[in-house]
C-alpha cells in the first residue's frame, strides 16, 4: 500500500512537472509575475534549497492552491533578518535559539516544529585528529582543536554555524588559530573546500547526501544513526506577524504552514530522497505534539503586551 | 545528475530571459540618463569641471556589493522606499544595476566627445554651423566611444553578481522558471551545490549573450 502509494505520487509529479513546463515555456513568456495574482515570499536557509526538497513542497503547493513561492535561500540569520524586516511572509530555520528569539519579540506567530535530521562531523577519510575514536562531538571537536587539524567553519550565523559554536562551547574551546578558518559561505561551498583541503567540518546530513563527488568521510554520527543528541537538527516554520508588517501575505503563509505540516506535506518530506537516501525526517504528525511550543519558552505576558 | 539544470529548458530559457530583460533596461535607463550628463558636462567649460569628471570616473569603480548593501537598505521594507515592495524583485535588480552601469556609459562617453578635435568643432562654426549643429557633428564624431560606453555598461551589468544577489535574491519557482535568478547568481547557486560543471556551461552561455549583443549593437553603429 505504502509502496504503490509512493510510485504514484512520484508518476503524477512527474506528470505535473511536464505539464507546467509546458505551459509556462509557451504561456508566459512576457515577463515573470505578471500571471500570478499571488506569490508567498520564503525565507529559508541554503539546506532546503539546495538539496531539491523546496522545490517538491512548492510545486504540490502549488498544485493544491495555484500559488507561487518565492524562496529565498539565504541561511538562517539572514532570513531572520529578511522576516524582522518584512520582507518575507513565512519563514523556515534550523536554530531553535534564533527562532525562540524571534517569536518572543513577537515578529513570527504560529511556530510549528517541521522536520528533522541530525548534523555529522566530515573529515578525511584518513582521520589526522584521530576524532573517529572520541566519545561525541564535543569530545571530537576537543581532539581536532588539540591537533590543530584544519577545521573550516561556514562562519556565516547559519543554523549550521549557530550549532558549531554551541559545540565548541560544549568541548570548552574557543577555536582559533590558523587551523580553523572561517569561509562565509554556504553548506556547499564549505563542503567543497573542506573536500579540497582535507579539512574537518560540521554539516547537516541532507546536504552531506545530496553531494556525491566528496571524498569526505561521516567521523561522528548525529542521532539519527545513533550518535549523540547534541547533534540533532530540528527544523521549524514561523508565520510574520500582520500586527507588525502589514504588508505581509498572513493568510497564504499559514496556508503553507498548513500545507508542510498536513499529512500530504510530511509524506513529501518523509518520500524525498537524494542518492537513494532519506534526508529530512518528517515532526508536525508526531504522536506528542508539542502545542507548548506556539508560546516560546520564557515568554512574559506583559513583554509583549500592548 | 550534473546536467539535471539543462533536462528542462524551461529553467535555462527562464534565467536567460531575466538576465537579459533586466540588464537592457538597467543599459536603456542609464544610457538615457548618462548621455545627457556627458554632452553637458563635455560641452561647456564650468568651475568645477575637473572634479565632476573625477567623481564619474570614481563611480566607474564603484563596489557592485556597496551599491547592492545600499539599494538593499533603500528598498527593503523598513527602507524609505520599502512601501514600493520592491526587494527581491527584477525590478530591484534593475535599479542596482542603474546605478553601476550610469557612471561607466557616462563616464566613457564623456571622454569619447572630449577626445574630439578642436578642429571639428571649429570647422563646424566655421561654416555657419548653430550650436546645435555643432554638437551633432561631435556625437557623430564620438559615436563609436559613446557605443563602447554603452557596451561597457551593458558588460557591466550582466555580468554583475554581488549586488543582485542582495538585492534579488537568485529566487527561482519551484516549476524551474525564475523570478530573480540571473546567469550569474545562477552560476554561484550551482557552485554552492557542487554542480561546477553545470556552472561552466552557464558560464559558457553567459559569454555567448555578451557576445552576441556586443555584436549586434556594433553592427547597428555602422562597424
Amino acid at each position: 500500500m505504502e509502496y504503490r502509494r509512493r510510485e504514484v505520487l512520484g508518476a503524477s509529479a512527474a506528470g505535473i512537472a511536464t505539464a507546467v513546463a509546458g505551459c509556462i515555456g509557451s504561456g508566459d513568456d512576457d515577463g515573470e509575475g505578471s500571471i500570478a495574482d499571488e506569490e508567498l515570499a520564503l525565507a529559508t536557509t541554503t539546506s532546503t534549497e539546495a538539496t531539491g526538497l523546496l522545490t517538491e513542497i512548492n510545486e504540490a503547493f502549488r498544485e493544491r492552491y495555484g500559488v507561487r513561492v518565492a524562496a529565498n535561500a539565504e541561511g538562517t540569520g539572514a532570513s531572520i533578518r529578511s522576516a524582522r524586516d518584512g520582507n518575507a511572509d513565512v519563514i523556515l530555520v534550523h536554530a531553535r535559539s534564533r527562532e525562540d528569539e524571534f517569536m518572543q519579540e513577537g515578529y513570527g506567530v504560529n511556530r510549528r516544529d517541521l522536520m528533522f535530521n541530525d548534523f555529522v562531523v566530515v573529515g578525511p577519510s584518513d582521520d589526522p585528529a584521530g576524532i573517529g575514536d572520541a566519545e561525541g562531538a564535543a569530545a571530537a571537536f576537543d581532539a581536532i582543536a588539540s591537533a590543530e587539524a584544519t577545521f573550516v567553519s561556514r562562519g556565516d550565523e547559519s543554523g549550521t554555524h549557530t550549532k558549531e559554536l554551541v559545540i565548541w562551547d560544549e568541548a570548552g574551546v574557543e577555536p582559533g588559530g590558523e587551523w580553523y578558518q572561517e569561509l562565509g559561505q554556504g553548506m556547499g561551498e564549505t563542503l567543497t573546500n573542506a573536500n579540497e583541503s582535507g579539512a574537518y567540518t560540521l554539516a547537516d546530513r541532507g546536504t552531506y547526501l545530496s553531494r556525491d563527488d566528496l571524498d569526505l568521510e561521516i567521523l561522528v554520527q548525529g542521532p539519527i544513526e545513533g550518535g549523540p543528541e547534541l547533534l540533532a537538527n530540528p527544523y521549524g516554520i514561523m508565520a510574520v506577524n500582520p500586527e507588525i508588517h502589514p504588508n505581509v501575505n498572513y493568510d497564504l503563509a499559514m496556508s503553507y504552514i498548513g500545507f508542510f505540516t498536513s499529512p500530504e506535506g510530511q509524506q513529501i518530506i518523509e518520500e524525498f530522497t537524494a542518492n537513494g537516501e532519506q534526508l529530512f525526517y518528517p515532526e508536525a504528525l508526531s504522536e506528542d505534539p508539542n502545542f507548548q511550543q506556539y508560546v516560546p519558552e520564557g515568554w512574559q505576558p506583559d513583554s509583549s503586551d500592548d | 545528475m550534473a546536467f539535471e539544470a539543462f533536462s528542462d529548458p524551461t529553467y535555462l530559457r527562464s534565467i536567460i530571459r531575466i538576465s537579459l530583460t533586466v540588464s537592457l533596461i538597467a543599459v536603456l535607463l542609464s544610457t538615457a540618463l548618462s548621455l545627457p550628463i556627458a554632452f553637458a558636462v563635455g560641452f561647456s567649460d564650468f568651475r568645477g569641471k575637473r572634479f565632476v569628471t573625477a567623481v564619474i570616473n570614481t563611480g566607474m569603480g564603484f563596489p557592485s556589493v556597496v551599491v547592492g548593501l545600499l539599494v538593499w537598505y533603500v528598498l527593503s521594507n523598513q527602507g524609505p522606499l520599502g512601501s514600493l515592495n520592491l526587494i527581491y524583485t527584477p525590478e530591484a535588480m534593475i535599479i542596482s544595476q542603474l546605478v553601476l552601469a550610469a557612471p561607466v556609459i557616462t563616464g566613457v562617453a564623456l571622454s569619447a566627445i572630449e577626445s574630439v578635435d578642436d578642429a571639428v568643432q571649429g570647422a563646424a562654426y566655421g561654416v555657419g554651423g548653430t550650436r546645435a549643429d555643432v554638437a551633432l557633428i561631435t556625437l557623430k564624431e564620438a559615436r563609436y566611444g559613446v557605443i563602447t560606453g554603452v557596451l561597457a555598461g551593458f558588460g557591466r551589468a550582466i555580468s554583475e553578481v554581488g549586488s543582485v544577489l542582495i538585492v534579488g535574491g537568485n529566487i527561482a519557482y519551484a516549476d524551474g522558471t525564475s523570478k530573480t535568478r540571473t546567469l550569474t547568481t545562477a552560476i554561484q547557486f550551482e557552485v554552492r551545490k557542487g554542480e561546477f560543471e553545470t556552472a561552466l556551461v552557464l558560464g559558457a552561455v553567459l559569454l555567448v549573450l555578451v557576445l552576441l549583443v556586443n555584436g549586434v549593437v556594433l553592427r547597428l553603429g555602422g562597424r
